[in-house]
């Protein structure tokens, strides 16, 4: 005898299929479309809503929830303008494959195409920046298309899918049943990597003298950590980070050389330009890794192994190409390697590693630690050392993510948490609201700029109304500091619209939004103000670090140029 | 070069600007693209042709599998194949150019499908480059309107794409 299955109306779908999904939080925004299901909403306790102060903060925050705990970021949002607001930051999250789910609500099915009040095509507009889109056209769709979207949000390379869904059906009633599994015959994800070209790596691995490992964010979406470093300890050979996948291998450990590409360090970036064999790790040579792609690597026979087949040889052509997901790969490269006596022994790579070791006393991070002034490198520094680099550090965009990114050693994956595809200024504080949402006992901490945080700094009353508290440090220099930066290097110093005029005053504006602002002007007061905000416990702690408005963030590789051709910074005799 | 690509997709709204729009978004141009439903009303089955360097048709061919609409990639170039493209060809006809045309049109295997006192309508498959051969036998000023479908095609012997 079959069970009868409950009716329920399209908006009660909606909350049941998300809870049947296992998801927790909706990080959303009302309107007309979506009044239905905010109704369902209100009749229910297993899924909590976050009201945000703008869609962009929704889809910014379920991102970043997202990156941070490995399962998928839902936001909900209304038909029209809620749904174009949150264009931006579905691109975030396709450009560094975050699996963000994306509830739109439309008009009603028989408005559609009649420019009817606040419709917007909305699968049309997200289209280039989706991993893929649904529209529902009826009711009894709703619950397989849900239980498809978090499938391939989630699955293969993750990415953000947008479901939209017009009014009508979330009116409409029909039986419930949320189903288990999914198969589609369009879309099978490989896992396992071809087992030939998993031997021909081996064999090329043993036959490296100057190695190196570069991987990237692909290493912390597939949970492969664990591998990597197994895998590298066990090869002894160096590696090296993309600004995604800082964290997949502990930022401390002797065998890491740091970032690499256009702001990495002198050492990762000319063990790349000397390397004889490159393994790639869920990387995908953007262009502000490789520099010029002519130059890149000249020496080196290239293995990637990447889960998307349309990254490899995309913009490198490899020599051993490895589709699969990297911890797959990675474990059954081990288990090759564990039994090959040909590996090359650390005396076969002492040359290579007194040669990286030649570069790395280049010291290229220094700075002047002892200036009074604050130097932004120190907040930096001094924030790891008081977090002992086991914070949450979510960034914008622009110099202080750069040096976050430098002087922040992450030991952990899923910790830095960062718009590197997009670039999207307006990115950290959302971020940040979102990854203390998933984890309340954490520190979470937002580096940001003087620039970039009015961009989403509305967020500021969403963190008030849930109670959600952490440290935001802005690395105030009164610039658009990374444009000034490009205007100073390739613009004869003509300051065109870089500098910040009329900023607000950022602890008053912190204060009107109910919490607590600081600002300090004095390296001397730089620790203190840092103890004082990570104790808090209630609010959201803004510090107004007065940093030097001068400094620059070296290395770095001009746009176009090859990894050896580094600008360094004219202060490394202060080291 | 100039490759055909055959694909099988889901019958679904947005399957085919997930298609155009992935060219025109990476800058790979189309030369023609055809599709409908195969005999599985679920599936449509396209024919795309295009060209670049074999990297270019490689990532076209990649991204291509990646569209989660997408069930199947075919580059028909790999192996013997057939292509056939539909035109209707609309041409001025009066006096002795009537007979002419008539003549041409034998020659090439195509029909007149319609008749007026001053025109000629035609239909003619083949190979783009015999439709296009036609067109350059034709004397200048008699084409009214040039119809052409786009490429159709499909891989010769035993094989089948399913
Ligand atoms: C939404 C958006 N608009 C413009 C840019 C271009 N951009 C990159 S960095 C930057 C300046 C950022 O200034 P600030 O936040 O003060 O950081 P700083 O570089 O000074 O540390 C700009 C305008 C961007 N990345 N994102
Ligand atoms: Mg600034």
């Amino acid at each position: 005898m079959s069970k009868t299955k409950e009716v329920l109306r399209g908006a009660e779908i909606f909350v049941r299929a998300l809870k049947d999904e296992g998801i927790k939080h909706l990080f959303g925004y009302p309107g007309g479309a979506v009044l239905h299901i905010y109704d369902a909403l209100y009749k229910q306790d297993d899924v909590e809503h976050i009201l945000v102060r703008h869609e962009q903060g929704a889809t910014h925050a379920a991102d970043a929830y997202a990156r941070a705990t490995g399962k998928p970021g839902v936001v909900l949002v209304t038909s029209g303008p809620g749904a174009t607001n949150c264009v931006t930051g579905i691109a975030t999250a396709y450009m560094d494959s975050s699996p963000l789910v994306v509830f739109t609500g439309q008009v009603p099915t028989h408005l559609i195409g009649n420019d009817a009040f606040q419709e917007v095509d909305a699968v049309g507009v997200t289209r280039p920046c989706v991993k893929h889109n649904f529209l529902v056209k009826h009711v009894e769709d709703l619950a397989s298309t849900i239980k498809k979207a978090f499938y391939v949000a989630t699955t293969g390379r993750p990415g953000p899918v947008v479901v939209d869904i017009p009014k009508d059906i979330t009116a409409d009633s029909c039986e419930y049943e949320y189903p288990e599994h999914v198969d589609m015959r369009s879309y099978k994800p490989v896992l396992k990597g071809h087992t030939g070209q998993i031997k021909r790596a081996a064999d090329l691995i043993a036959t490296a003298r100057r190695p190196m490992i570069y991987s990237g964010g692909g290493a912390i979406l597939a949970n492969a950590d664990k591998e990597l470093t197994v895998f590298t300890r066990h090869l002894g050979f160096p590696i090296t980070n993309t600004l995604m996948g800082l964290g997949a291998y502990p930022g401390t450990d002797k065998q890491f050389v740091g970032m690499l590409g256009m702001h990495g360090t002198y050492e990762a970036n000319m063990a790349m330009h000397q390397c004889d064999v490159l393994i790639a790790i869920g990387a995908r040579f953007d262009d502000r890794v490789t520099g010029d792609l002519e130059q890149f690597c000249p020496s080196a026979k290239i293995i990637h192994i990447d889960v998307d087949p349309s990254s490899i040889s995309k913009n490198i052509p490899v020599d051993v190409p490895i589709v699969g997901d990297v911890k797959h790969v990675l474990s059954e490269l081990i288990a090759l390697l564990e039994n090959r006596k040909d590996l090359p022994t650390e005396k076969d790579l002492k040359p290579w590693w007194n040669q990286i070791k030649e570069w790395q006393g280049i010291n290229c991070l220094a700075y002047d630690r002892n200036s009074e002034i604050i130097k932004p490198q120190f907040v930096i520094e001094k924030l790891y050392e008081l977090t002992r680099g086991d914070a949450y550090v979510t960034s914008d965009v622009g110099q202080h993510q750069m040096w976050a990114a430098q002087y922040y050693k992450f030991d952990k994956p899923r910790r830095w948490i960062n718009s590197g595809g997009l670039g999207t200024m307006g990115f950290g504080l959302p971020a940040a609201m979102g990854v203390k949402k998933a984890f309340p006992d954490e520190t979470v901490v937002c580096i940001t700029g003087d620039a970039s945080i009015v961009m989403c700094l509305q967020e500021l009353s969403t963190c008030l109304q849930y109670g959600i508290s952490f440290t935001v440090i802005n690395l105030n220099n009164r610039y658009m500091g990374m444009v000034r930066q490009w205007q100073e290097f390739f613009y004869e110093s003509r300051y065109s619209h870089s500098y910040m005029e009329a900023l607000p005053d950022f602890v008053k504006l912190a204060e009107s939004y109910g919490h607590i602002g600081l600002r300090i002007e004095k390296s001397a007061d730089v620790e203190s103000a840092l103890k004082e905000a990570l104790q808090e416990k209630e609010k959201v702690v803004f510090i107004d670090f007065i940093t030097d408005k001068t400094e620059n963030v070296y290395p770095m590789i001009a746009a176009g140029k090859g990894h050896h051709e580094m600008h360094l910074s004219p202060n490394r005799e202060l080291a | 070069m100039r490759h055909i690509l055959s694909l099988l997709m889901e019958n679904e709204t947005g399957a085919l600007s997930r298609v155009a729009g992935l060219f025109s978004a990476r800058a790979y141009n189309i030369e023609s693209l055809t599709v409908a439903p195969t005999e599985d009303p679920t599936v449509s089955r396209m024919t795309l042709v295009t060209s670049g360097s074999d990297e270019v048709i490689e990532q076209i061919t990649k991204h291509l599998n990646k569209l989660v609409d997408v069930i199947k990639v075919i580059d028909l170039n790999e192996s013997r194949h057939i292509e056939r493209e539909l035109m209707l060809i609309k041409l001025q006809a009066r006096g002795e150019n009537r007979e002419e045309i008539k003549r041409l049109v034998d020659i090439f295997r195509g029909r007149i499908i319609d008749v007026t006192e001053n025109t000629y309508t035609i239909e003619m498959t083949g190979a783009g480059d015999k439709l296009d051969a036609f067109i350059s036998a034709l004397e200048d000023g008699v084409i009214l309107e040039v119809v052409r479908s786009g490429v159709s095609g499909i891989a010769r012997g035993d094989k089948a794409i399913q």
